[in-house]
């Protein structure tokens, strides 16, 4: 278990790499700049002892050296804060435009994967992975760029200049900073398993919040808000609990460390003061020392802080790199055609299908359609209406079996030429955020505003887009579009109306329109069917009354076949179907 | 934010003794500079190894003093902080339940949610972070300073200037960052949105093979956010060399004047060290001061987002009647009822009458956004209406305690909702007290049966959040055992057999008229079918009512019914 942790973790480090290495140049300069400027900062506290070391007492200063001593500092300042910012910028850059990539990489791939992974994986949390952890990743890499090389340097720098001026306390102070980053440690030890039980309280709370008040109205339908508040009570006082113990627990590292660096800063000064009076040390270096000690302990909580942040940001930049590199759908062959002059015959051929492989779904499945047949799907939800209209489209492939449209096999075909010869209605509408015009011409950008109006109007949708604040230029989205489905419906099938390709698919398109302007718009829908091959799923048995071919599908699988009249004498299912619509 | 301070009123020792143990920590800090002055002009220039050893035990003294101080202050600050939010969520909670839909619907639940749950979370760090560091970060600051002034005026005053300096930089680095960031922020909800509805949208994007235009648009996004992103880094790349160069210019300064003050005997080499060390201080605890100054105008803003929850109070006054009178001869009847939603311009429903005799079916028709649901939101006062009445046993809605008014009805709700919990628990959302007994018979008359024998545990069966592990047939039919369990005067069906098929639907119907306690029963539908045997239908377009009357009479009699009619059944030709 944990080396193959450990495998994934190498294959992130170098698909992370990999990304990076596009801007080497970039990145030997940022760490040549972030060594220089960490050597210079060092450097500083030694040349501000040196200047100390010449103010010695009552006319006892040599100003001449003070000032020039200062005067390097000076220099050395300037340069060293141009070398900063240049590196800071440059870490910028490269973390952004990393980003950037994997982002663009990430949405790109998102295209080709089947449907199968985005139907089965929820939404928010494929959202989550493009937005949240690769912002927390950006985070976590430029936190890496600028502090882990500079925190490196920058200790083995003190170091060596504190060996340059005294070993006996340079290894007080090597032996004494570990102490701080026990302490650290040690609490951070403790205090995890407070967080998690703080954070296991939280979640609890957030889906309770979730429920109650993401469905306030049932509870109050229902007079559960005193159960509700009371259940909500409860987990409110075991949180506080938690909290105050995480809370302070995690607070405890900051003043604990820096007692630890106040102790060795204590040290420093008695065996450094000592060193001096003995002559070993001059007060200059002292004072070098001493601001040494302080400091030294610091990029060793930050290199602590990093790591955590890095690996953090690791595990946020696997979960992305696990969709980049999800297995894409089946591209089309070279070989593949682009489907010309359809005529409309479809032909299903011993087709077997399932979602998942232990629970058979379509089975040996033939069906043959003609050119301009009206095929209609019925039967309960959830008995696999949907999943025809998914292998008509080709939205997933079959399992066995074959799939021909005017006799060649649908993948000989390529996506693009079969899709865009099925005209495509579903229950679920979408709108896409932008103009009424844009989301009508979707199937066909190039159209002018009046065939825009002549479909919608055929729709009847052209009622209602007038009136909206810009009529066909007004902003609409799928969550914010004050449209109501019904409306949203209208759209959908003014997008078809547009274009009308060879084949419709028609699934409950009218689910959400009431019946009276459904039977407005079914003139057009008539006018649209004409002469095209069109498969319907419907819920109303008066729309598929008049269809060629009346598929009854029941648990995935079609038990009954053939024309309205044909079935109600089998007096089988679809006859009970019927019949219950009149029932009492 | 201000109201809801008095929530802190329980907290007050805490909220003052935990910046003052912080502020004790920050005076010590800034003695130790003087300890060390002392050792250098005092013990090593008197040789006095005794003197050196005293004062390094000062500071680990002050070490010691410095750290119980701050252990006590984190404690206040974290046991304040922690228990101020958990009663602002709790009363917050609380106050929410008290809304009416009217409220609901203009805040929205979402806003809700994020209101208790992340809003809080920044006040409370918020809150904790004020009392740790509102005292402590300037107490070091001018501290160093007034120390400095303490040594030697002249010098004193170059900490003025690199206060001032830095000051300016790190206020206004930060400051100048805030709309960059803004603006980050609104483009990254903007490549959020883009990818949400692509996801949504897959189909439809494949269907009309739009995948590449698509992921052009998204690049375009992407690299406007980068850009952005670039900007910034670059503006607030700045902090670290300007407050640098700052910084070491003052101790430059510092040096040049120590200098000439030591060479004429005003100063000692140990107290340059001193300002040297002051100087050192400043500028991580302006830092400090800096970001604190962001987390709390964070949390101030996230205050005041809940605050304006607070100030919202429900529109609907509950009467006080918590009995009702079966005598009337009417159990509903609504005169003359007209609904407006808050900031519509117009009515959702106009001038409706209606009066339902016990144990009556009532059927309620027409299309989508005639108002159907809207009839029943009246009868059940989650509104208010307009003007006209509605009387539930002959007695105004508005009098009646709101409980008791809704304990009357049964609902089912047009969205099938359930929570997670057992079977059990869910159905006894209706009826707490309700037995096995009681809970199967509801369930049995709600044809879902078949559900509870399906899983395993039947009762126990556990539903997961918004019922995921069941289809949405199911968990329809769940609610309409929810709503039977009640076993309540007047039943609402509010188009909650669209999930089920026609044959589900009619034994649901047969069930409901065999009912012992034989409920009246509002049967919402669009189709005509689930309706056509009621004892009246109410038939409504655009808000208002077009027709009233048996199926028979209305086919005769109304325009709009006979079309819906035919639209669902074509006429035998």
């Amino acid at each position: 278990m944990k080396k193959t942790k450990d495998k994934t973790k190498k294959e992130t480090v170098k698909r992370v790499l990999a990304y990076i290495s596009g801007y080497k140049l970039l990145i030997i300069l940022s760490m040549l700049f972030a060594a220089v400027s960490s050597a210079l900062t060092l450097y500083m506290p030694i040349l501000i002892g040196n200047a100390i070391d010449l103010i010695i007492g009552r006319n006892n200063v040599n100003f001449s050296a003070v000032a020039k001593t200062l005067t390097v500092i000076g220099i050395m300042i300037c340069v060293n804060s141009v070398l900063h910012w240049f590196m800071n910028t440059i870490n910028n850059r490269i973390t952004f435009n990393v980003v950037r990539d994997i982002r663009s990489d990430a949405f790109s791939h998102l295209q080709i994967l089947p449907l199968s992974y985005i139907d089965s994986h929820q939404h928010g949390e494929l959202v989550s992975r493009l937005i949240a952890d690769v912002d927390q990743f950006a985070d976590g890499l430029l936190m890496g760029f600028t502090q882990l090389f500079t925190g490196i340097v920058t200790i083995i720098g003190t170091l060596a200049f504190m060996l340059s001026i005294n070993i006996k306390i340079t290894v007080l102070v090597v032996f004494l900073t570990p102490l701080s980053f026990f302490a650290a440690k040690f609490i951070a030890g403790r205090t995890y398993g407070y967080f998690k039980t703080q954070s296991e309280i939280r979640g609890e709370q957030t889906a309770l919040i979730d429920e109650m008040i993401g469905n306030q109205k049932i509870v109050q339908a229902f007079s559960y808000e005193e159960t509700a508040s009371q259940r909500f009570g409860k987990i409110n006082d075991r949180l506080t609990k938690a909290s105050v113990k995480a809370v302070f627990f995690s607070s405890l590292t900051n003043p604990t460390t820096r007692f630890i660096n106040s102790l060795i800063y204590a040290s420093v000064g008695l065996t450094g003061a000592l060193s001096v009076i003995k002559g070993g040390l001059s007060v200059g270096g002292l004072a070098c020392f001493l601001s040494y000690a302080n400091q030294y302990t610091k990029p060793f909580n930050e290199i602590s802080g990093v790591i955590t942040e890095l690996q953090n940001a690791l595990s946020c930049a696997a979960r992305i790199f696990e969709l980049i590199e999800e297995k894409p759908q089946l591209p089309d062959k070279d070989t593949a055609v682009e489907l010309e002059n359809v005529q409309g015959n479809v032909r299903l051929n011993d087709v077997c299908f399932s979602y998942v492989p232990d629970k058979k779904l379509i089975e040996h499945f033939d069906l043959n359609v003609k050119s301009g047949q009206r095929v209609a799907i019925v039967g309960p939800t959830g008995c696999g209406k949907t999943t025809l209209i998914n292998l008509l489209m080709r939205f997933y492939d079959v399992n066995s079996g074959s799939i021909s449209i005017d006799d060649n096999f649908v993948d000989d075909i390529t996506r693009h030429s079969l899709r865009s010869n099925y005209g495509m209605v579903l229950q679920e509408t979408w709108i896409k955020k932008g103009t009424v015009k844009d989301n009508i011409a979707m199937g066909k950008p190039d159209a002018d505003m009046q065939e825009v109006v002549a479909a919608a109007k055929a729709t009847y949708a052209h009622n209602f887009i007038k009136r909206l604040p810009n009529g066909y230029d007004t902003v609409i989205s799928d969550a914010n579009s004050g449209l109501s489905q019904g409306q949203k419906q209208l759209l959908c099938i003014t997008r078809v109306m547009l274009s009308i390709p060879p084949m419709l698919i028609l699934d409950e398109a009218t689910s959400s329109i009431d019946t009276r302007t459904e039977k407005q718009i079914q003139h057009s829908f008539a006018e649209m069917m004409k002469g095209r091959t069109s498969f319907i799923v419907a819920h109303r048995l008066s729309t598929i009354q008049s269809a060629d071919i009346i598929l009854v599908m029941k648990n995935g699988s079609i038990i009954e076949q053939g024309t309205h009249k044909q079935l109600l004498e089998k007096n089988g299912f679809y006859a009970e179907l019927y019949n219950s619509q009149f029932a009492v | 934010m201000k109201k809801l301070l008095v929530y802190l009123k329980d907290y007050k020792a805490e909220c003052i003794l935990a910046p003052f143990f912080k502020m004790l920590e920050a005076l010590l800090e800034l003695f130790v500079p003087m300890v060390v002055a002392s050792i250098i002009d005092k013990g090593i220039g008197n040789n006095d190894v005794s003197y050196i050893i005293r004062m390094c035990l000062i500071l680990a003294g002050l070490a010691v003093f410095a750290l119980t101080g701050s252990l006590t202050a984190q404690y206040f600050s974290a046991k304040a902080a922690i228990n101020f939010t958990s009663k602002v969520r709790k009363s917050l909670f609380e106050h929410i339940q008290t809304l009416s839909y009217s409220e609901l619907d203009c805040i929205g639940t979402s806003t809700l949610i994020t209101r208790m749950t992340s809003d809080m979370n920044q006040i409370q760090n918020g809150v904790n972070m004020t009392l740790r560091l509102f005292l402590r970060s300037p107490f070091i600051v001018f501290g160093a300073m007034i120390m400095a002034f303490t040594i030697d005026t002249k010098s004193a005053l170059i900490f003025v200037g690199a206060i001032v300096l830095l000051s300016i930089v790190v206020f206004g680095i930060i400051v100048g960052c805030i709309p960059l960031y803004n603006k980050i922020q609104l483009q990254l909800d903007d490549i959020l949105d883009i990818t949400r509805d692509n996801l949504m949208g897959a189909r439809v994007i494949r269907a009309f093979c739009k995948e590449s235009s698509e992921s052009e648009q998204f690049r375009k996004s992407n690299l406007l956010l980068a850009k952005s992103q670039k900007f910034a880094g670059r503006i607030s790349a700045l902090m670290n060399p300007l407050t640098f160069i700052i910084i070491n210019f003052a101790i430059i300064i510092l040096i040049h004047t120590g200098a000439v003050q030591v060479n004429s005997g005003k100063l000692t080499q140990g107290e340059v060290v001193a300002l040297y060390n002051y100087m050192s201080q400043i500028l991580i605890e302006l830092i400090k001061l800096a970001n604190l100054i962001i987390t709390i105008t964070k949390a101030v803003a996230c205050g005041n987002r809940v605050q304006a929850v607070f100030e919202i109070h429900s529109s609907i006054t509950p009467g006080s009647r918590t009995d009702t009178d079966r005598s009337s001869q009417y159990i509903v009847e609504i005169k003359n009822a007209c609904l407006r939603y808050k900031d519509a311009a117009d009515y959702s429903l106009e001038n409706i009458d209606l009066s339902v005799r016990r144990g009556q079916t009532i059927g309620i028709i027409g299309g989508t956004g005639s108002g159907k649901t809207s009839l029943v939101n009246i009868i059940c006062r989650f509104y208010d209406v307009e003007q006209g009445d509605v009387m539930i046993n002959g007695q105004n809605v508005k009098d009646y305690d709101l409980h008791t008014l809704r304990n009357l009805i049964g609902i089912v709700p047009q969205k099938a909702v359930l929570f997670k919990g057992s079977i059990r628990d869910n159905i006894r959302w209706g009826n707490t007290n309700a037995t096995d007994d009681e809970i199967m018979q509801a369930i049995i008359s709600a044809q879902a049966e078949d559900i509870i024998k399906s899983k395993d545990g039947g009762l126990d069966c556990i539903i997961e959040q918004e019922g995921k592990n069941l289809s949405g047939g199911q968990r329809q039919r769940l609610t309409i055992a929810r709503a039977l369990v009640k076993k309540p005067e007047i039943l609402i069906l509010d188009d909650s057999s669209s999930a089920l098929d026609y044959a589900t639907d009619a034994k649901l119907r047969k069930a409901l008229r065999n009912a012992d306690y034989s409920p009246t029963v509002f049967i919402v539908s669009q189709r005509a079918v689930s309706i056509r045997h009621a004892d009246k239908i109410i038939v409504l377009d655009d808000g208002k009512s077009v027709g009233t009357g048996t199926h028979d009479q209305l086919l005769k009699s109304c325009k709009v019914y006979k079309e819906i009619y035919d639209s669902q059944f074509a006429k035998e030709a």
